[in-house]
């Protein structure tokens, strides 16, 4: 088994092919959009891959330390900032094409005219534990 | 028995402990297994005295936890920094166990944690699930709370009103888990007004009571947020409302006013209209004026600026919403609103989209998103 990290972004990920945002989309199409992605977490609890599903507001803030007894620094959001995480979904899988075949089916959801958003989602391997065995 | 009656005793048998000299975080823990011990023994062999059987249970439990921990004790030489045995209980148990669990000592989340366990009888794996958090992590807030306020004594009547408070966080903040965390509200907040005579812990009861009444409606099918407006008003529970309306009564009647008395108020005259069209704003709004001067607080006179402008018309909305801080949360949703309701979908539209981008809940986020695509559907047509 193995644990994924499937990013959604608001921004730094490619263009999707089918690219309107969501408030130009008429009320149908986003009910349809709701269903097909509850309906894939609600399949993949159903097969046992599912572990977790967030999703994050647009807006945050950068924070840093800033020297013993003083409050800490905080700064942002940044217009610029180019990577901006809009959720995740964690599964947990019995291999790579597995969860390539996974990813490629939640970007098919579909968006603008009914048709799938081909979204591109970033795809990252967790790091795990060593295995026991190793020669 | 059913597990909430069954729940229900929990105050109880954890007062006759600590009025034994128990002291409250170990008696707590006695009580949690004594309870889950009913759960599995009762359905086979029911007691004729289910209270009595629990203390009895929960005695011994502590018995056995206090003399393991007296050997382990001695072994750490930590005798003298362990704190007096526990408060005496007063007259009433129940309320001396709200009070401590909701003791400004404790932060809210620790407050609540405490009191569904302590008063509630639940697990801690039942509020873990019901706050998305895994079990370790609720079971340390509540044994960390126990810790804060085993060596209080309440010597002194509490506030009731921080008991209130933790009672609405329950009944508001929750997640809809397994678990209703809504119902269990509703419970803790009728014992609570069985074992003291206040009208505000009355106006709290009403105000759940009457937006509970409300929650089949609340929801489409597909999830989806109804307003309001919107809402099939055949599909609310009349016995809550009427049950609701008649504690605020006389409540109210009591001439005590407070901020629960004043949103159960406000609930309570939706609650009576029977469509939307026929909502009495008019006095919706002076009840808002109420609330804000029991209160000074910006929420309040948001909902406010609603209420204005379906009494005096939009323009009087947005006018009273001016004179607020657009920080506030919703204040954009407000906005867009209202500017639908003069008649400029297109700002509307706007604002519904940004509105989406602040939403601080999903739900939330779709339902704004969705006024967004249907005014700008409308204007593509």
């Amino acid at each position: 088994m193995a644990k994924y990290l499937l990013l959604k972004h608001y921004r730094g990920a490619p263009a999707p092919v089918n690219d309107v945002p969501m408030d130009q989309w008429t009320p149908e199409e986003i009910s349809d959009h709701m269903r097909y992605m509850n309906d894939f977490a609600a399949r993949l609890e159903g097969t046992g891959e599912f572990v977790d599903g967030q999703a994050l507001a647009p807006e945050g803030t950068f924070v840093r330390y800033d020297g013993e007894g003083r409050p800490p620094v905080t700064d942002g959001p940044f217009a610029e900032t180019k990577d901006l995480i809009a959720g995740w979904m964690i599964i947990d899988v019995d291999s790579y094409e597995r969860a390539v075949e996974l990813a490629g089916e939640l970007s098919a959801a579909p968006g603008a005219g009914g048709k799938p958003i081909h979204e591109w989602l970033e795809l990252r391997p967790f790091l795990v534990c060593p295995p026991t065995i190793t020669e | 028995m059913d597990e909430a009656r069954l729940r229900s005793l929990t105050p109880g048998v954890l007062a006759v402990l600590v009025r034994r000299g128990a002291d409250f975080a170990a008696a707590e823990d006695a009580v949690q297994d004594a309870l889950v011990e009913a759960v599995r023994v009762w359905p086979a062999d029911p007691p004729r005295d289910p209270k009595g059987w629990l203390v009895t249970v929960a005695w011994r439990r502590f018995l056995d936890a206090a003399r393991a921990d007296t050997t382990r004790r001695r072994r750490e030489e930590r005798v003298d920094r362990e704190p007096p045995p526990g408060p005496a209980p007063g007259a009433d148990d129940t309320l001396w166990l709200y009070f401590l669990c909701a003791h400004p000592a404790l932060t809210p989340s620790s407050a609540v944690a405490l009191t569904l366990r302590a008063v509630g009888g639940l697990t801690t794996r039942q509020i873990a699930g019901a706050y998305l958090v895994p079990e370790a992590t609720m079971a340390q807030r509540i044994s960390r709370a126990k810790r804060t306020v085993s060596g209080v004594r309440l010597d002194r009547p509490g506030d009731v009103s921080t008991v209130l408070r933790v009672l609405y966080l329950v009944f508001n903040e929750g997640y809809s888990g397994d678990l209703d965390l809504a119902a269990e509200a509703i419970r803790l907040t009728r014992q609570l007004a069985d074992a003291v005579d206040h009208p505000e812990v009355a106006g709290l009861l009403a105000l759940m009571l009457l937006h509970h009444a409300r929650r089949a409606a609340r929801t489409a099918p597909d999830g989806s947020l109804v307003p309001l407006a919107e809402q099939d008003r055949r599909r609310w529970d009349t016995r809550a409302i009427a049950e609701g309306v008649r504690i605020l009564q006389t409540a109210l009647a009591r001439d005590r006013l407070g901020e629960y008395q004043a949103q159960a108020a406000i609930a309570a005259l939706h609650a009576d209209a029977p469509t939307a069209a026929e909502t009495d704003w008019v006095q919706i709004v002076e009840w808002y004026d109420e609330l804000a001067r029991l209160t000074d607080s910006p929420v309040v006179r948001l909902n406010r600026a609603v209420a204005v402008g379906e009494a005096d018309g939009p323009r009087a909305g947005l006018t009273a919403l001016a004179a607020l801080d657009e920080s506030l949360p919703r204040h954009t949703a407000v906005a867009a609103y209202l500017h639908e309701r003069d008649g400029d979908p297109a700002t509307a539209a706007r604002l519904y989209a940004e509105a989406a981008r602040k939403a601080s809940n999903l739900a939330e986020r779709d339902h704004l998103t969705r006024q967004a695509a249907r005014l700008n559907a409308q204007k593509d047509r």
